[in-house]
């Protein structure tokens, strides 16, 4: 199927002439023809009144890169309602382990400030504090974190000092997130904001390095549905020692000695490649932006993550590996793959999972006809290439930008953290794309459709106009879809199933999937008397 | 949760850890839903209104819509107002509703936008509507957000014409569609005209057919909310979420008001349709009386499995008020009894209810979280816990069963559906509260205690 500009500037009519001129900068259709991506505007404002799918810098900051910490003790400074919707509604699982007993799992508790009418009039540091001092009290948990709400910076309550008298007090770290939820266009800038603090504050100050030949840190993985673990599986016995999965399930401790692993990966691009690059800047440690999701994508990152360490046993395990898992997986998947070849899809869905996915459905059989993100930046639609050219507005010159420099003491060349020479790293680099995200648009087919920031006016006409049977979305579309017609399944949280990610997460996706295009009620939407005479009876089949 | 609880020396005095309620905000959304062909609007950044579609969503597993004023920085340091009209502009035009129902954040309050100002200058078309009430996150709780959406209604909607008909005007409180459907379905019954607002029967729980409509045929209409002000009576059910509006209406269109206990359980049922017998002089059909008697007989047909047990409430002041006497006409001993919402009247009438009852030793408290239920549970355990899905945590820490109940259920479906007001809704409180103890029992039996009939 293929669109024409003309054809998709339809849906785009009955906007008012402002939103009509905003919104056809947020479109691009592939066209195989063209070599590069054409530019697509992403990471600016919503229009104010338009239904959007986008949240806010405290949602990108406590619900996705701060919140599932375990052990931190997570306070929101605020009002109730902050810290109450980012309370349990994320699937961002943590467990217990040798270092962290259950007793120090904090990510399913609520702290809340509950700020009062005299705390926004008289200011709310001094509750703040006494809040802090509590929950050391009642908790001793290893460090702390403060993430503010709206009002605190309007008021201007200085949680940053609040934090560092109590981290003097209590001689534990207390960390302050000034992750307000006005700041910026999306959660993207509490993604960054939490990058800021994590990198400057935590990462580095552990000292004691994971037993194991090649210690790799899962970067911008959250562990929904327990996506993390599967991935720490595979790689486990592939020989790797997993040092960090970033945030799911991860701990403080953990945190501490990311420095200390050789080579990081990234899962999702947007919210965490801040991270990464900053640790290149100040360590050295290379990073590999990797997609689990898919058989055929799982075993590509795999094979060029064993590629970076040139270790022949590595390689060789991850090919036994590769090839246990995809003729386990494979044979199946063949089931599901009758039902769903031919099928098509939308996905609006997270910092790289509109992208990643493609790869799983077409592992069924199936294609992604519009793809987008919420709070994604170009890179993230057309490689980390265009990076140089990207505008800085008013909204993101708000959020801090760290220039850091290489640390005297903890920098080695990448080569030296991946134990190669210098010039086996710069063989590898030609082969493996090192530091490198090449974006959504290259694996995206003729005709098909990226849209950034997309609203549910949009979805409405997109739905009317490609017909596809199954919508990825999040909650908010879901109903919607089911309303139109048209299965769907939520990407955020995997309509509580999981995980999604690795082998087994393939095959649990391909059955869900397959479950929400197949249920029997679909075809029970027509009454039978509002059938013609002959079909009436087939609900009795 | 960990599994470790705090040493009782150590305080817990200050914010709340794991809260029993929420912002104003999202109540103000949830009664917006309530009129028709209307879309609520949040003024303020992005991330409430994502938040607050997003729990609605979850609890009605149905469409919720709803437009943000999508503040920036800039917006913040220089006002929203800009943003706001732009927002109405881009609204009408493009998703048209027929009315508008604006409600703040903390962020617009906290700089101290002036809505009724910003509203005379907004371009708002003929024959559309643009509604506002102000809804601080940092007062009150998610009840008093709904509260002030319902008297929003009554302030710019409700006009009295000078004459009174013979109808009654329902404020039904915070419930599910489900449950507005049933008070609906008694009204008619006794045969007196209704004016329901909000009613989000139609709304949040519409059939799937294939097309989808942005406005669904439900909700009151403006044209009925404005008749409200010629009613004779005003019922508010549940004085947290509806003495405003009912006040109001008395105040401003001379509504005589009553106030209820939300009518769940057999007492409060009862008080609500004598309440509507009585004003209209209007028989009690004998299919009511009929749905009654059935109650009666289950409760002394089932007292053997719940008589004596005791029970934890929480969730919104008005549910818990309504259950605490529902639980007691059970024979039931309430010993925690917990909003998160502020309010003196809360343990007033929770406390009368108990001194009435005989029953003392028990625990009250408005404001409070589910931390200290939990400690509360831990140090002395009850048979059972009523509650919304945050109660889960503490029945799973403490080994109670847990019967969902209120504002939200996210881990459970059909709920909204499925009336707990009336009549039939004690019939199915009954079923729920029964069947959890009971299926206590036969998980905890030991084989020879193991029974077929009970």
């Amino acid at each position: 199927m293929t669109e024409t500009d003309g054809q998709l500037a339809e849906m785009l009519e009955s906007y008012p002439e402002t939103v009509k001129k905003n919104r056809k900068k947020h479109l691009v259709i592939k066209n195989e023809a063209a070599e590069s991506c054409p530019q697509i505007e992403a990471n600016t404002r919503t229009i104010p009144g338009i239904i959007s799918q986008r949240g806010c810098a405290y949602a990108g900051c406590k619900g996705v890169v701060v919140g599932p910490i375990k052990d931190m003790l997570t306070i929101t400074h605020g009002p109730v309602g902050c810290g109450y919707y980012s309370w349990g509604t994320r699937r961002n699982k943590a467990r217990a382990d040798k270092t962290t007993p259950k007793d120090q799992v904090y990510s399913q508790l609520c702290f809340t400030t509950d700020m009062q009418e005299p705390d926004i009039v008289f200011g709310g540091e001094k509750k703040l504090a006494k809040m802090i001092d509590e929950v050391v009290a009642l908790y001793h948990p290893r460090a702390i974190n403060i993430c503010a709400t709206c009002p605190v910076g309007l008021i201007g309550d200085d949680i940053g000092a609040v934090a560092k008298a109590a981290m003097e007090r209590h001689n534990i770290q207390v960390l302050a997130y000034n992750c307000e939820g006005y700041k910026g266009v999306s959660q993207s800038a509490g993604h960054h904001i939490a990058n800021n603090t994590i990198m400057e504050k935590i990462v580095g100050t552990g000292t004691e390095r994971k037993p194991g030949k090649h210690v790799i840190n899962l970067l911008g993985e959250y562990n929904i549905g327990g996506d993390g673990w599967e991935l720490e599986r595979v790689l486990t016995e592939i020989g790797y020692t997993v040092n960090c999965v970033l945030t799911g399930d991860s701990s403080y401790l953990n945190i501490k000695t990311l420095h200390l692993a050789d080579l990081n990966l990234v899962q999702c691009h947007r919210s965490i490649n801040y991270i990464a690059e900053m640790m290149e800047t100040r360590y050295g440690t290379p990073w590999l932006k990797v997609n689990f999701i898919g058989i055929e994508a799982m075993n590509q990152s795999l094979r060029q993550l064993a590629q970076c360490f040139g270790d022949p046993e590595l390689e060789a395990k991850t090919e036994v590996v590769i090839q246990r898992e995809t003729a386990r997986v494979t044979a199946a998947l063949d089931q599901y793959r009758k039902v769903c070849a031919g099928k098509t899809a939308f996905a609006f869905v997270g910092g790289s999972r509109s992208h990643h996915y493609q790869y799983l459905l077409r592992d069924l059989g199936m294609e992604v006809m519009v793809a987008g993100y919420e709070f994604a930046h170009r890179d993230d639609y057309e490689g980390r290439q265009v990076i140089p050219m990207i505008k800085t507005d008013a909204d993101s010159k708000n959020i801090p930008e760290l220039h850091l420099s290489p640390d005297p003491e903890k920098y080695r060349e990448a080569h030296e953290h991946l134990s190669i020479t210098k010039e086996q790293y710069e063989e590898l680099k030609k082969e493996v794309p090192l530091s490198y995200y090449e974006g959504m648009y290259p694996n995206m087919k003729g005709g098909e459709v990226m849209i950034d920031d997309c609203n549910h006016h949009e979805i409405e006409e997109l739905v009317a106009r490609y017909k596809p049977d199954l919508i990825f979305s999040g909650v908010r579309d879901k109903y919607v879809a089911h309303k139109l017609g048209v299965a769907s399944k939520q990407l955020h949280s995997y309509d509580y199933s999981g995980p999604y990610a690795g082998y087994n997460g393939a095959l649990n996706f391909a059955r869900d999937v397959t479950n929400a295009l197949m249920t029997p009620a679909w075809n029970l939407i027509i009454p039978p008397w509002e059938k013609n005479g002959n079909e009436g009876s087939e609900n009795h089949a | 949760m960990p599994e470790s609880i705090p040493e009782p020396a150590a305080v817990h005095t200050t914010g709340k850890i794991n809260p029993a309620k929420t912002c104003q905000p999202i109540g103000a959304m949830y009664a917006a839903l309530g009129i028709h062909g209307c879309l609520p609007h949040s003024h303020g950044s992005q991330g409430c209104c994502a938040y607050h579609r997003m729990h609605l969503t979850r609890h009605f597993r149905d469409p919720v819509m709803a437009s943000s004023s999508s503040f920036t920085e800039g917006a913040s340091v220089f006002g929203g107002a800009a943003n706001l009209k732009t927002s109405i502009k881009n609204v009408f035009a493009i998703y048209n509703p027929e009315v508008i129902a604006v409600h703040t954040t903390c962020l617009s309050e906290t700089i101290g936008d002036d809505i009724p100002n910003i509203l005379k200058t907004a371009e708002i078309p003929e024959g559309k509507t643009v509604i506002h009430i102000n809804t601080p996150s940092y007062q009150g709780s998610h009840v008093t957000g709904f509260a002030g959406m319902c008297k929003a209604m009554v302030s710019y909607l409700s006009t009295s014409d000078g004459f009174q008909k013979d109808q009654v005007n329902v404020l039904p409180g915070f419930v599910n569609p489900g449950d507005m459907r049933e008070i609906r379905r008694i009204v008619n019954e006794l045969g007196v005209k209704l004016v329901m607002f909000p009613d989000t029967s139609g709304v949040l729980d519409t059939p799937l057919t294939g097309k989808y409509q942005m406005y669904p045929a439900g909700g009151a209409t403006v044209a009925e909310i404005r008749d409200s002000g010629n009613s004779s009576l005003t019922l508010a059910l549940g004085a947290f979420a509806s003495n405003d509006a009912a006040d109001l209406l008395q105040e401003k269109c001379g509504v005589t008001g009553i106030p209820l206990k939300l009518p769940i359980g057999l007492k409060a049922t009862d008080a609500f349709i004598m309440a509507i017998r009585d004003w209209f002089g209007v028989e009690v059909p004998a299919s009511l009386a009929t749905e009654r008697g059935q109650v009666v007989d289950t409760l002394i047909d089932t007292n053997i499995h719940y008589q004596g047990k005791t029970v934890a409430i929480f969730g919104d002041p008005d549910h818990v008020i309504a259950m605490t006497e529902f639980v007691l006409t059970l024979g039931m001993v309430p010993k925690y009894i917990l909003t998160g919402t502020p309010g003196k009247a809360f343990a007033t009438e929770i406390t009368k209810m108990l001194e009435e009852a005989g029953i003392t030793g028990s625990k009250v408290k408005a404001e409070g979280d589910l931390f200290e239920l939990r400690q509360w549970i831990h140090e002395e355990k009850v048979d059972l816990l009523i509650g919304t899905t945050y109660g889960k945590y503490i029945a799973r820490k403490e080994d109670i069963p847990l019967v969902r109940f209120g504002f939200p259920i996210l881990d459970r479906a059909v709920h909204p559906l499925m009336p707990v007001v009336g009549y039939r809704g004690c019939l199915r409180l009954i079923e729920q509260i029964s069947n959890a103890l009971l299926d206590r029992r036969d998980r905890d039996s030991l084989d020879e205690d193991y029974e077929l009939v009970l």
